[in-house]
């Protein structure tokens, strides 16, 4: 069994699977919990400033989106940061941490952005002896209202600044957990390392609204009658976090810093795709809080059986992808594929036709008896059809050998790779460094 | 009463009255919303589905199997009702393993069809349920149609006639309309008085007038039919039963198993209904089935349905061969009755073996008995009572195109008419088309 203990910035864990902070880490009872099952480590539920806590509304605080078998897809929350008194949630993971000293636990901290404030809370933070702090700037529900999470989040000059004073006022590890509302990514993840942050945690919520009830006319979850956008997050969100993460991890100004990576971790795989993204761990909410704690012990055996039969250590994987993320232009344009239907897999269902024939390039032919084949003259190797297509491996693309003719274009297959910006089409084509 | 499976003879209530109700309870219990959306969440959606083209009535399945996902079952059941005014019981009668289901891509794939019978059954019971009925009338044509048979290809005839805007009177030999669907279809298969709740339903159309006990030949006739009206569908279905042709045929408990089953589907009180201890079903389509099950149901010992073919033949779908042999029916293959044994009452049947030969079946020279208090024949019906003139083909009413026959003015469909394959959804299919050519007809005049 694979070695999965984890070295987060200096923060170690038996596993690099963190819950995320949320309701799952909102308390001592909770936590002790979460280690029992095996979690390596936890983000202790956002703390605010000292005084009357947070109220949370009294009415439904989550909505969600399934699939047929009520297959939970998406969830979100308008619930707000811990509503717990302070004191009562350091004196817990001060507690938690004395008697788990091997797993992991980080502070989420939210308070206004204020210097003081900020130092007060860091100050006791430090007191309960928790491994590090993780900035709250992403939640994008009430608080963002009130000057505090997402509203910072989306300013990188704010980012910059609380970074700093906790790197000021702090020994530990900081991470800056940023929002996905933004129109770029990389630039809140630069502000965080220019303040001196040790990792980035990546993404918070989406802000979204999950349903409108058609008789009442009101988003959900609704509270007597209104709705307010909530944030987002489970299976439906990982395709955003995954490339979220990537722009950080590739980008010549933030590759290096540490990422946490969030966003729809359900499976072994979910977490090895982050990983491998550049992620250094994952934290995890949705799966916990649709299936319960247990789900660790899946991607506990799942990543490490994975690990085994690719002879890797963890480290050896995370940041594995990265370098084949690119941009559009520099992709091979010479790569000419065309899709396969493996008759012997088909069941003659005809989506990939019913696809390709309304919606596409009209590249497969029905034929008597319900024969479903691929027109190379028209395949452009778009692949909805692979995606469309109910049974697994049944249609796959198959790459052109080079020296072959591609029937669509006329033209032979180059070996050369050859992307856009030679490309004579592009007016700003510039010959291809030899 | 103190009556057994082992009592002797041809007597009631052998099973306790619970039992009996669990037994004639229904076959394949209504899916509920969440089942039916998990169900239908299965369908794929094909393109050009082969599920359509299996479907005599040519439902567009994937359509209403994605209504009913998306939470609209009412507008699923207009997808059905629109080519099958009838959907409802054939959600419940259908062989669909030999039919939609069987070419469903899932069930060749994987064994595993959608259940597009019961998703079928899920819409047309929501609709029937709050009793709204979804067509209307065309304004009124002054033109007069006369439906002979209140089955399912008359009723089918009827409603699309009536929705046109003619006039449609129904005539049917029978006390209660329905057809086959009230007095011959096994009772688990459409529980709770469905098949006349279906009729009262489809009747909400109106312009239709249903005159009951009125058989064709007796209370009225093809001529004065054709005098009073402006054409005549004739769908009165198969009165008449093939006979044994063994010796000994007449003796005492030997019944028709369509009249066993008529029976069962009008007795108020099923403890009330004799069965033997030893029953013999001789035949292989689903009358004999229906009838060798429901004899076990009602608590025969031993119940043997025997058929003078190879398994292959036997026009009963594979699934209700399953279900009889789980209900504990005994299938013998490639026998044939010589003879029925007993004194008054039958008390034996004596059976030759078969084999294909050259010239077809033949007897293989090795006989066998079976005890019998009760003997059902299902060998197949024929037309009885054909007017006059018309013409037949194989014994029943020829036609052509949608249900012409020889008669001008006159169509036919459903079990009478000559073609098709005996199920409710064809004869369903074969009212409907003959109604449109119908009223083509009569648009043209």
């Amino acid at each position: 069994m694979a070695d999965l203990s984890s070295d987060f910035v200096g923060i170690k864990s038996p596993n690099p699977f963190w819950l995320a902070s949320a309701p799952p880490t909102d308390k001592e009872y909770n936590v002790r919990r979460a280690f029992e099952a095996g979690w390596g480590g936890v983000v202790w539920k956002t703390l605010g400033s000292e005084g009357p806590p947070v109220v949370n509304v009294n009415g439904p605080r989550y909505g969600a989106i399934w699939g047929a078998d009520r297959r939970l897809l998406g969830l979100n929350n308008i619930e707000l940061i811990t509503d717990r008194p302070l004191q009562a949630n350091l004196e817990e993971m001060a507690r938690v941490k004395a008697n788990y000293p091997d797993r992991a636990i980080v502070a989420s901290i939210m308070v206004p952005c204020e210097e003081d404030a900020w130092r007060e809370i860091l100050e006791r933070v430090a007191e309960t002896g928790v491994d590090g702090i993780e900035l709250n700037f992403g939640c994008p529900h009430g608080m963002s209202e009130r000057g505090m999470g997402s509203a910072v989040g989306q300013v990188p000059e704010y980012i910059e600044m609380v970074t700093r004073w906790c790197k000021t006022y702090y020994d530990k590890p900081v991470i800056v957990k940023l929002t996905p509302n933004i129109t770029d990514i990389r630039k809140p993840a630069k502000a965080a390392k220019d303040g001196g942050a040790d990792a980035v945690s990546l993404i918070n919520t989406i802000n979204s609204i999950t349903a409108v009830d058609l008789d009442d006319f009101c988003p959900e979850p609704t509270i007597d009658g209104k709705g307010s956008h909530g944030g987002y997050c489970g299976p439906a969100v990982k395709p955003i976090a995954l490339s979220m993460v990537s722009e950080i991890a590739r980008d010549p100004e933030t590759h290096g810093l540490p990422i946490s990576g969030i966003g729809g971790v359900t499976t072994w795989r979910d977490a090895a795709e982050f990983l491998a993204l550049g992620a250094g761990n994952v934290q995890v909410c949705t799966a916990a809080m649709t299936y319960g704690f247990k789900v660790v012990q899946e991607m506990i055996s799942g990543l490490s059986q994975y690990l085994d039969e690719k002879g890797m250590a963890l480290d050896d994987l995370v940041g594995r992808a990265v370098p084949n993320v690119t941009d559009w232009q520099y992709l091979n344009l010479n790569y000419v594929t065309k899709a396969r239907i493996d008759q012997d897999l088909c069941i003659k269902c005809g989506r990939c036709y019913a696809a390709c024939e309304d919606t596409s390039h009209q590249a497969i032919a029905m034929k008597p008896g319900r024969v479903f084949e691929v027109k190379d003259d028209e395949c452009v190797a778009c692949n909805l059809c692979v995606n469309v297509c109910p049974v697994e491996d049944c249609i796959t693309m198959e790459r052109l050998t080079p020296g072959t003719l591609d029937e669509r274009t006329g033209r032979v297959v180059e070996s050369d790779y050859a992307n856009w910006t030679t490309h004579p089409n592009n007016p700003a084509a510039k010959e291809a460094a030899e | 009463m103190g009556n057994t499976q082992f009592t002797p003879g041809v007597v009631a209530g052998r099973l306790p009255g619970d039992v009996l109700d669990d037994n004639f309870g229904d076959l394949h219990p209504p899916l509920d919303p969440h089942e039916a959306a998990v169900a239908a969440d299965r369908c794929y959606f094909c393109y050009d589905a082969p599920c359509v083209e299996a479907c005599p009535t040519s439902i567009d399945i994937p359509l209403f199997i994605r209504q009913i996902a998306t939470g609209t079952p009412e507008a699923a059941a207009e997808t059905i009702f629109d080519q099958n005014i009838l959907g409802g019981m054939c959600a419940r009668v259908c062989p669909t393993e030999t039919l939609c289901e069987e070419v469903c891509v899932r069930e060749v794939a994987e064994g595993k069809p959608v259940e597009i019978g019961r998703l079928q059954r899920y819409a047309t019971d929501t609709v029937m349920a709050k009793n709204s009925h979804p067509y209307e009338r065309a304004a009124a044509t002054g033109k007069r149609v006369a439906v002979v048979g209140a089955g399912p290809a008359g009723l089918a005839c009827a409603h699309r006639l009536a929705m046109k805007g003619h006039d449609v009177v129904i005539y049917d030999a029978r006390p209660k309309p329905g057809g086959l669907n009230e007095y011959g279809i096994a009772s688990y298969k459409t529980v709770d008085g469905f098949a006349q709740k279906e009729v009262d339903w489809l009747m909400q159309i109106g312009g239709i007038e249903l005159r009951a006990g009125q058989a064709l030949g007796e209370a009225v006739t093809l001529e004065a039919l054709r005098e009073d009206c402006d054409a005549v569908f004739l769908g009165m279905g198969l009165a008449g039963v093939n006979a044994l042709r063994a010796e000994g045929e007449e003796t005492g408990n030997v019944a028709d198993a369509v009249d066993f089953i008529a029976d069962l589907r009008q007795a108020g009180d099923l403890s009330k209904l004799a069965i033997g201890r030893n029953v013999v079903v001789i035949g292989g389509g689903m009358t004999a089935i229906d009838a060798a099950v429901q004899s076990k149901l009602l608590g025969a010992e031993a119940v043997t349905l025997v058929y003078r073919r190879g398994q292959e033949r036997m026009s009963a779908s594979e699934y209700e061969q399953e279900l009889a042999a789980s209900q504990g029916v005994r299938i013998v293959h490639h026998a044939m009755p010589v003879r029925v044994i007993g004194n008054g009452a039958v008390r034996e049947v004596e059976f030759e073996y078969t084999q294909d030969g050259p010239n077809g079946l033949e007897p293989a020279g090795e006989t066998f008995r079976l005890p019998a208090d009760q003997v059902f024949r299902a060998i197949g019906q024929r037309l009885e009572g054909a007017p006059d003139g018309i013409t037949l083909e194989g014994g029943k009413i020829a036609v052509s195109g949608a249900g012409r026959t020889s008669v001008a003015g006159v169509w036919a469909g459903g079990d009478c008419a000559a073609g098709g394959d005996d199920l409710t959804v064809t004869a369903v299919a074969e009212g409907r088309d003959a109604a449109e050519d119908i009223h083509a007809r009569l648009a043209a005049e």
